[in-house]
């Protein structure tokens, strides 16, 4: 029997760079991002749909949408 | 998204430097901009500040967002990199007590008040107009003409970065987010 793989996207956030701004966690719609202690942004990975708001408005660009097997 | 009462505090920020146009001491009250960010991060260790009560990042964000006035292109690399983000902390950093210097200056009677707003660390702006005298010593009025000066240089710089990068890009090398992310890094035992 053949088996179907989801292909689910979710954000990344490169923390290293990030700068903690919080901007991401203010559009993401479910919630999913929150600044960790003021340090960086962190995506929860059972609520982000990979939507793109949060990479979108990143003004660093540290955050990318991946495809992940669901 | 439902809106909360902080996310109209760009109208304090619009409000505040508006204010400097019509009376220079009015400027004092950035003091708040500056204070509240350092206690989050003191006490709590976050950077709420940034992530919710900022009014300027709020206004860059309504300009280059709703209003259009950004290219919405990425930030250069070396604009995000550590070196020019700490960089530029310590540059502010340098100016700020050269600023607070000249207040010194004026209060120890040394040197006469400027009235004189200066832009970009270079531009002295004549701003005799919003000055219309003080209680209290001209050293009040001095820092007033040089905390105005930080937060227009400020405020032009975002402005700048804002239309040709992303809204907010100012919030990438913003000197208070910088040292409010040192303080949460410190704070969280280095991450």
């Amino acid at each position: 029997m053949e088996t179907k793989t989801r292909v689910k996207r979710r954000a990344f956030v490169r923390t290293d760079d990030c700068v903690a701004c919080g901007c991401c966690a203010r559009v993401c719609p479910l919630s999913a991002v929150q600044v960790w202690r003021g340090v960086y942004a962190k995506v929860d990975p059972e609520r982000c749909v990979g939507c793109g708001k949060c990479a979108k408005e990143c003004p660093a660009s540290v955050i990318e949408i991946q495809e992940v097997q669901g | 998204m439902k809106k909360r009462w902080y996310d109209y505090l760009w109208i304090v920020e619009l409000t505040y430097m508006a204010l400097g146009f019509f009376n220079i001491l009015f400027a004092w009250l950035g003091m708040v901009f500056f204070c509240v960010p350092l206690i989050i991060s003191l006490v709590w260790g976050t950077k709420g500040y940034c992530n919710r009560y900022c009014g300027r990042g709020q206004l860059f964000g309504l300009l280059g967002g709703r209003f259009g006035l950004s290219r919405k292109k990425d930030i250069p690399k070396w604009m995000k990199s550590k070196w020019f983000r700490y960089g530029f902390l310590i540059f502010f950093f340098i100016m700020f007590f050269q600023m607070l210097w000249n207040t010194y200056l004026v209060f120890a009677g040394v040197q006469n008040l400027r009235q004189a707003v200066t832009l970009l660390w270079t531009f002295k702006l004549p701003w005799h107009w919003a000055y219309h005298g003080t209680f209290f010593s001209p050293g009040v009025a001095q820092f007033a003409f040089g905390f105005y000066s930080v937060m227009l240089t400020s405020t032009t710089l975002g402005m700048m970065t804002m239309v040709l990068f992303k809204p907010r890009s100012w919030c990438v090398y913003c000197p208070m987010g910088t040292m409010t992310q040192l303080i949460c890094k410190a704070k969280s035992g280095g991450r």
